[in-house]
């Protein structure tokens, strides 16, 4: 184990609520300057999982070491390596945004001296420099999840987790938060979790998805878009031809006429069969207007692995 | 210490709220009130007594009324004040703040504690203003007076941590009020039972005990002025109970249940 890269390590962690389970043996690992994207349904236990890394809730069983040091037997040193935005910010309305990221300040032991610089780098970092003096309770929702995490970087932990952070925000905000995370990842690791998929996309290097205490797939962003790469081809013509011509073009692969023009073909080696098919069409005027590799997105790759394991746990049901 | 920047926090908030301001004015208006008739009244009296040998002074018939009844204000007054502590946090969910920070449980318990206590603290000066204020026009016995106030403290002490630990128990901030109001009330009248019971027996032997837990008991002999250490000690056990199971049910929380 390369520990020295290593930022957390989650082994084998369980929880339960009463009979519930809510997460089942999960282990990951986070390294150093990574972005890792947790992905799940409502419900899955995204929530429940980042509460156990903050140190807000126990686990059932297993254990999660912060940079080395084990949360549940040395707390205080382990989660002075970790900020934590929960789903609802946590902010006392009735202080101002000065006072109130002074208060988280103190209260992660920055030392007096320090405070300052530290507070005006936050409220920068977040864009809060305009709003220091105003009272958190009257802040638009998009300035305070921002407080929310400068409140989450203010000590700069080794380890920022962010629990859907742009929920509830307008697109503009979104593109905000996402700069700012993007901006995270030089100097600390982030974990994230959003059950909105473009979001994992854009920012992300790696993946989890998580289904019902479950992790069902664990992938770099490279490795889903390999998942994601076209196998179909989708053409809509003004002036179709016979099926069976376009058969013959493809060859080996398959084609369904889709009616109204429309057609979807199954092939290998799809870029040429694509220019084989426009070359065609414009021989035989065929009035071809649209022609696109059909991708699956990550959404089709999330309710595919989500849906397939829910199949699988039927059947083991029933078996 | 960590505690003290909770307590800080936590006592800037209470001044940011009316609450604090208008719990301040009626208790000091209701009390300013009492203290005014007690005073009538030793006028009033002040001629007979000058003739009676080992009268009662100014102290007696003044102050420990006073302190007396500001306890049985308070009584009312300290739950309304503990209840949000931390069921209001939890409600608003802003207590994963204190739990993800680099604090242990007892520090965080100690310093919501102590800025209650703080609150207080400056009441209690308010109210012990009144008295002070007699040392214009003649003399007061001082250590009745701080026997009297030491007392005071010990028991809005004992208040508050039974109050601050009601309120772990629930997010509902009137729960925490009203069962922190109840036990305390309990607590206060529990040498009621078998009051009547003289004599011998285990009636007797109950109503002993009750005696005993009473916390008004061992404020009355403070408020005679006779410091008595296992009265304090009384006190200050109770406040360590009620913070230690503060403590215990804030950990609860994160524990599997």
């Amino acid at each position: 184990m390369t520990s020295e890269n290593i930022l957390i390590q989650v082994d084998q962690l369980s929880r339960f609520f009463g009979p519930l389970r809510a997460l089942g043996d999960i282990s990951f690992e986070v390294k150093k300057g990574e972005v890792l994207g947790f992905l799940g349904p409502n419900g899955a236990g995204k929530s429940t999982t980042m509460q156990i890394l903050s140190g807000n809730l126990a686990p059932s069983a297993g254990r999660v070491l912060i940079d080395g040091i084990d949360l549940l037997d040395q707390p205080k040193q382990a989660k002075a390596l970790l900020g934590y935005l929960p789903d609802q910010p946590p902010l006392y309305r009735e202080l101002t945004v000065d006072e109130y990221l002074r208060y988280c300040a103190r209260l992660n032991r920055i030392p007096a001296a320090q405070r300052q610089s530290a507070l005006d780098v936050a409220k920068q970092r977040c864009g809060l420099t305009e709003v220091g003096k105003r009272l958190i309770g009257n802040l638009s929702k998009g300035y305070r999840q921002r407080v929310g995490i400068a409140q989450a970087i203010i000590h700069s932990p080794a380890v920022v987790i962010l629990d859907e952070p742009t929920v509830g925000l307008d697109p503009i905000q979104i593109r905000e938060i996402r700069s700012l995370i993007a901006e995270l990842r030089d100097e600390h690791s982030v974990i994230l979790s959003t059950h909105i998929l473009p979001e994992v996309q854009a920012i992300c290097d790696r993946v989890q998805i998580i289904n019902k205490g479950q992790l069902v797939l664990s992938d770099t962003i490279a490795g889903l878009q390999q998942r994601m790469r076209g196998e179909s081809l989708w053409l809509t013509m003004r002036q179709p031809p016979e099926q069976a011509a376009l058969e013959k073009i493809v060859g080996e692969g398959k084609v369904e006429s889709l009616g109204d023009g429309h057609f979807r073909i199954h092939a290998e080696q799809l870029e040429q069969q694509a220019e084989r098919v426009v070359n065609e069409a414009v021989a035989n005027g065929w009035g071809l207007y649209e022609i696109r590799p059909e991708r699956m997105n990550l959404e089709q790759i999330f309710v595919d692995i989500t849906s397939s394991e829910h199949g699988v746990d039927e059947e083991r049901a029933v078996s | 210490m960590m505690a003290f920047t909770i307590a800080g926090r936590e006592l800037r908030s209470l001044f940011l709220s009316p609450l604090a301001w208008s719990i301040l004015a009626v208790v000091q208006l209701i009390l300013a009130y009492m203290f005014l008739t007690q005073l009538d009244l030793f006028v009033a009296l002040q001629s007979r007594l000058l003739g009676m040998a080992g009268a009662p002074g100014a102290t007696e018939i003044i102050v420990a009324p006073l302190l007396g009844n500001a306890a049985v204000v308070l009584l009312l007054v300290v739950p309304m004040l503990t209840m949000r502590l931390v069921s209001e946090e939890r409600r608003a969910q802003t207590l994963s703040l204190l739990f993800s920070a680099p604090l242990s449980m007892s520090e965080i318990v100690l310093g919501k504690f102590f800025g209650v206590m703080a609150f207080l603290l400056i009441m209690v000066l308010m109210i012990v203003l009144m008295p002070l204020s007699l040392l214009f026009g003649g003399s007061i016995d001082l250590g009745m007076l701080l026997a009297g106030v030491l007392g005071l403290v010990l028991l809005l002490a004992s208040f508050a941590a039974l109050g601050l630990f009601m309120s772990t128990l629930t997010e509902q901030p009137t729960i925490a009020a009203v069962s922190s109001f109840g036990v305390l009330l309990l607590l206060w009248i529990i040498d009621w039972a078998g009051g009547n019971a003289s004599g011998s027996g285990s009636a007797a032997q109950a109503s002993e005990l009750f005696a005993y837990l009473s916390l008004l008991r061992h404020f009355e002999s403070l408020l005679k002025g006779v410091f008595d250490s296992g009265d304090v000690i009384y006190y200050l056990l109770f406040v360590a109970l009620f913070l230690g199971l503060s403590i215990r049910r804030l950990d609860a929380d994160r524990l599997q249940h």
